[in-house]
């Protein structure tokens, strides 16, 4: 096979996500046979979207983080930040639904742009920098909710004034058991994947993923885009906090613990190279599914719950390995 | 038209000139970029020592030098990743002081750096247009262009002899001497006034480096300042208009291609 033929194949066939939607397939062959007609049904189809939604919608900002060459580990106590801020500005200091929504919004906001500050500037991996983030982040969540309310636990956010709106928009099942937070996702997906294939910034993200220093010389401004991509990182944690603390009408200080990892997961089981500079959002939501298909399908089939960390941690080192795989054919046609 | 530029004797002090130092752009003997009196050091490490060269429109100007010679810094300079320790650039006689190779970028002066200069993993169209992307649609809307960036890098490559089979094909895909000739036709195509290539045959076989010093020559040819770094006498002496031989950091010869056979030429580097 000549050189061209084998970079042709590799992208066609090996290309960021391709993989990824065959295992989807073979994953739901495998538990529509297993579980049978309850994972086919339209309820069983609906669990497990609904269970893919929220992780889904983080995995479109760490994909786009990844690619452009960075880690987030507090996108997990992000969302418990992102909760318990809605909780405590109205239950505490009396703020209506919406506007909590929107102060919410920005402190999480701030926390990205903290965190890329912080690796944009002290040149220190992103790994390390948020693991910091998720103690400390997670510590004053924790804090907070305690300092205020002497719980961790809050709920009552249905009496408060604006909840039906935010209900409706953010933590209904409109349709068939399939919960609005499905909408999200695909949005947010939709929309980051035309940023990342058909807007400048997308180029400048792979190319800050890819080979930073190329970008430089040509001009991009590098760190800005790291930033940004922190924040909209934060963004989609903080909004699966919302939806959540909708959705329950309340929220849980230690809620999102452990979502930083099986995001990175999706992230990776949909093609995206952990080195940066390669992979796809539409990858991501094919990981987010899996991931949503398996947790529900292994109940589903009567397996022990336990064996799905099992299979999560077995398709994640299958899913390195093919990665792998690309990563050096690409690198052999050069 | 070489006139302007003095050789330089081996560690001689150069007198300042000062009559030159006043802008005259109309003027075909100034050069369009000229570093003068360069002293670059790191510390105690003297990298450049009163480097002095010039590199005039429509010429090639070949920079050598073995490993650690200086050319790398000298290049930095021109190029405005560093600014220099003492001595001052000059962009059509007229002292420019970068502080961002984008500045140096701005004012015509691109860079091809032998490693860093493409991404290989994205497509050659995303290379081409990297970090000026022609855009489309307004507000949020403002988007790629994509159909004129895949046309234009087609069109652009025809031009330098290069059959690209599909603009969307990873620039990993490409050999390394279609590379150089990417990013050249890049410089060229964003109105690059001086080239500066960095040791661009290295680690390219006989053919490409042949391809690619066409390139180079073609360049020159368009009316672009070309300074072509190189370890390689025989890369440099085909192509070079004037040579200017780095050794330990100091200008050791600076003199035009009729003055300099290629053997005295490869003698001058190796210092014997």
């Amino acid at each position: 096979m000549s050189r061209r033929a084998s970079g042709s194949f590799t992208r066609t066939f090996l290309g960021p996500g391709a993989a990824a939607a065959v295992g989807a397939i073979l994953i739901w062959l495998l538990f529509a046979g297993a579980a049978g007609s309850a994972f086919r049904s339209m309820a069983g189809t609906a669990s497990y979207l609904n269970a893919a939604a929220p992780l889904g919608i983080l995995a479109v900002g760490v994909a786009l983080l990844m690619i452009g060459g960075e880690f987030d580990l507090s996108v997990g106590s992000i969302v418990g930040v992102s909760g318990m801020s809605v909780m405590l500005l109205t239950t505490e200091l009396g703020w209506s639904v919406w506007p909590a929504i929107a102060g919410t919004v920005v402190l999480c906001l701030l926390i990205g742009f903290l965190n890329g500050l912080t690796v944009v500037r002290t040149q220190l991996p992103s790994f390390i920098v948020t693991l910091a983030t998720l103690f400390i982040l997670r510590g004053l969540t924790i804090a907070a909710a305690r300092g205020f309310t002497s719980r961790t636990q809050l709920g009552g956010l249905d009496d408060i004034s604006g909840y039906e709106i935010a209900r409706a928009v953010l933590g209904s099942a409109p349709v068939g058991g399939l919960r609005i937070s499905i909408v999200w996702w695909l949005g947010c997906a939709a929309l980051a994947t035309w940023v990342l294939l058909r807007t400048p910034w997308g180029n400048w993200i792979f190319a800050a993923g890819g080979q930073p220093e190329a970008a430089r010389n040509v001009g991009v401004r590098i760190g800005r885009v790291k930033i940004g991509l922190f924040m909209t990182n934060a963004l989609c944690a903080c909004l699966v906090g919302i939806i959540q603390a909708v959705r329950f009408s309340g929220a849980d200080a230690l809620r999102g613990q452990l979502q930083e990892f099986y995001a990175i997961i999706a992230v990776v089981i949909g093609g995206t190279l952990l080195t940066g500079g390669y992979g796809t959002i539409v990858g991501a939501v094919i990981g987010a599914l899996i991931f949503g298909m398996v947790r529900q399908g292994i109940v589903m089939s009567g397996i022990d719950a336990d064996w799905f960390q099992v299979f999560l941690g077995g398709m994640l080192l299958l899913a390195v390995f093919v990665n792998r795989t690309v990563l050096v054919r690409a690198q052999r046609a050069s | 038209m070489d006139d302007a530029t003095l050789p330089v004797e081996a560690g001689a002090a150069q007198p300042r000139l000062e009559a030159q130092d006043k802008p005259h752009h109309e003027d075909r003997d100034v050069p369009r970029l000229e570093a003068r009196d360069i002293s670059m050091r790191f510390g105690k490490v003297v990298a450049l020592e009163n480097a002095h060269m010039a590199a005039h429109a429509g010429e090639v100007t070949c920079l050598l030098g073995d490993n650690g010679a200086g050319k790398s810094t000298l290049i930095k300079v021109l190029a405005g990743v560093h600014p220099p320790t003492e001595g001052a650039c000059l962009l059509d006689g007229e002292a420019v002081h970068f502080l961002s190779p984008r500045e140096a970028l701005n004012r015509g002066i691109a860079t091809v750096y032998q490693d860093l200069a493409m991404v290989p993993l994205m497509s050659v169209w995303r290379n081409f247009f990297l970090g000026s992307e022609p855009t489309t649609g307004r507000g949020p809307f403002r988007r790629i262009d994509v159909g004129r960036c895949r046309e234009e890098t087609h069109t652009q490559l025809t031009a330098m002899g290069i059959e690209l089979r599909d603009p969307d094909q990873p620039v990993g895909s490409l050999s390394g001497g279609e590379r150089q000739a990417v990013a050249i036709a890049r410089a060229l195509h964003f109105g690059a006034r001086v080239l500066i290539l960095d040791e661009p045959t290295a680690a390219l076989g006989l053919r490409q480096s042949e391809r690619v010093l066409e390139h180079v020559r073609h360049a020159a040819d368009r009316g672009v300042a070309v300074v072509f770094v190189t370890h390689t006498p025989h890369h440099a002496h085909p192509v070079g208009d004037r040579f200017v031989v780095l050794r330990r950091g100091r200008v050791v010869a600076n003199e035009p291609r009729e003055a300099l056979p290629v053997e005295k030429l490869a003698a001058l580097m190796s210092g014997e």
